[in-house]
């Protein structure tokens, strides 16, 4: 556990006034606020770092004894933790810090899930946080990821997802997009002294597949085609997400071209019945091992 | 017919501590969209978030309302500029497998 320079945090000298924090957690409050910089984990860190710092630099009981250990406060260590069991004895009182950040804001020294840092329990005690408000505070939103194939992300389906040790059902509508958020209402965390809990969101991630190459609702594949049918049309058997479906093939199709399967793309997010289109794109293959009788026919074809 | 979910503007105001003249400050501004039933106002469900994220910034930051509003507009165009950039990324991938 280091110790953490609160003043550098907030970029004032030692000799700061009052006014003169209030006035810098204010600016950088601005810059890092987490409704200014939604889904930005290192804005949301450095949030909790300043309301830390100033939690203890604008509460001048605290800054005293901040000030009075500076470097050295691990001997002020043993009077935090003495204070600390008598506090245990009273009644448990909610913290009333923020608490943005979420799963991902984890990081050294400022740990516990969007709490005050070690170093911050360890000097003030758990109950220490912002002791004496009565505001209500909304709980952390938390972030979660989800790994979805193209052939999950085109149906509506129900997922499980744990969640700081709760079971969520969810309902992923159909279509969803690569590297989509959907938020989840009041299963974050719980909000401190009656606030209402925080959002879930969710990130999609939406893997290649082999087959179809997506853009937006369409779909892209690309078809062998022997030249007999290019050449004479015919019929042959196409792969769409749904399962094989026959695709007529018009005489003297032309390498490199493309038809549209209307309807066979991928579903449109939360509009029923309508999708996106299926591209095929002809490779017309050319025939390889011909015996002399086939290379006789192909030379007088050219003749012809 | 898709019933709506109205929250009475008072209980909204005692419940956060706000001044009932800061939703119709907001609402003046086109921030947020308040309905009106019998000449008493109510928030629409869907405004809530924005709302609760405008009374942050103003409690919180000491935002006022034409703050607000700027930074507002300034996030939308941020959010459509990701939805962009997400998009652009997503067709690229499409290229980059070949």
């Amino acid at each position: 556990m280091a110790f953490i320079d609160y003043y550098q945090i907030l970029g004032v000298a030692k000799t700061a006034s009052d006014k003169e924090i209030k006035n810098a957690y204010r600016k950088l409050a601005r810059k890092y606020h987490p409704d200014l910089n939604p889904n930005d984990a290192e804005a949301n860190k450095k949030f909790q770092q300043l309301n830390e710092a100033n939690e203890v630099l604008s509460d001048p009981e605290k800054r005293k004894k901040y000030d009075q250990y500076g470097e050295n406060w691990q001997h002020g260590e043993e009077y935090a933790r003495a204070q600390q069991q008598a506090r245990q004895q009273q009644q448990q009182q909610g913290r009333q810090q923020y608490s943005y950040g979420g799963q991902g804001a984890g990081f050294e020294d400022f740990g516990g899930g969007g709490d005050f840092s070690d170093f911050f329990q360890s000097m003030f005690g758990q109950s220490a946080g912002g002791a004496g408000r009565q505001a209500k505070y909304r709980g952390q939103d938390y972030n979660a990821e989800l790994q979805l194939d193209l052939k999950g992300a085109s149906e509506t389906h129900k997922q499980t997802l744990t969640v700081n040790g709760k079971n969520i059902r969810i309902t992923i509508p159909a279509g969803i997009e690569n590297g989509q958020t959907i938020k989840i209402t009041g299963h974050g965390g719980p909000g401190v002294s009656g606030g209402p809990a925080g959002d879930l969101y969710i990130k999609f991630t939406v893997m290649d597949d082999p087959r179809f190459k997506r853009k937006g609702n369409d779909l892209y594949n690309t078809v062998k085609l022997d030249l007999y049918t290019a050449v004479l049309g015919g019929e042959i058997t196409a792969e769409t997400l749904t399962g094989k479906v026959k695709v007529k093939v018009a005489p003297e199709t032309q390498n490199g071209t493309k038809v549209k399967l209307k309807g066979k793309g991928m579903p449109v997010y939360k509009k029923e019945n309508e999708f996106g289109d299926l591209y095929l794109t002809y490779e017309v293959q050319v025939p390889t091992n011909l015996t002399e009788q086939q290379k006789q026919l192909f030379e007088q074809l050219a003749k012809s | 017919m898709k019933a709506q979910h109205l929250i009475a503007a008072n209980d909204f105001c005692v419940y956060h501590q706000v001044e009932y003249t800061f939703i119709t400050s907001l609402q003046k501004a086109g921030l947020v969209e308040v309905t009106l039933i019998n000449e008493k106002t109510y928030i629409p469900e869907s405004e809530l978030q924005k709302l609760e994220k405008m009374i942050r910034l103003h409690n919180e930051l000491e935002i006022n309302i034409p703050g607000i509003e700027a930074i507002t507009h300034l996030l939308d165009r941020i959010e459509h500029l990701q939805a962009d950039t997400q998009t652009l990324k997503n067709r690229l991938r499409m290229y980059e497998a070949d």
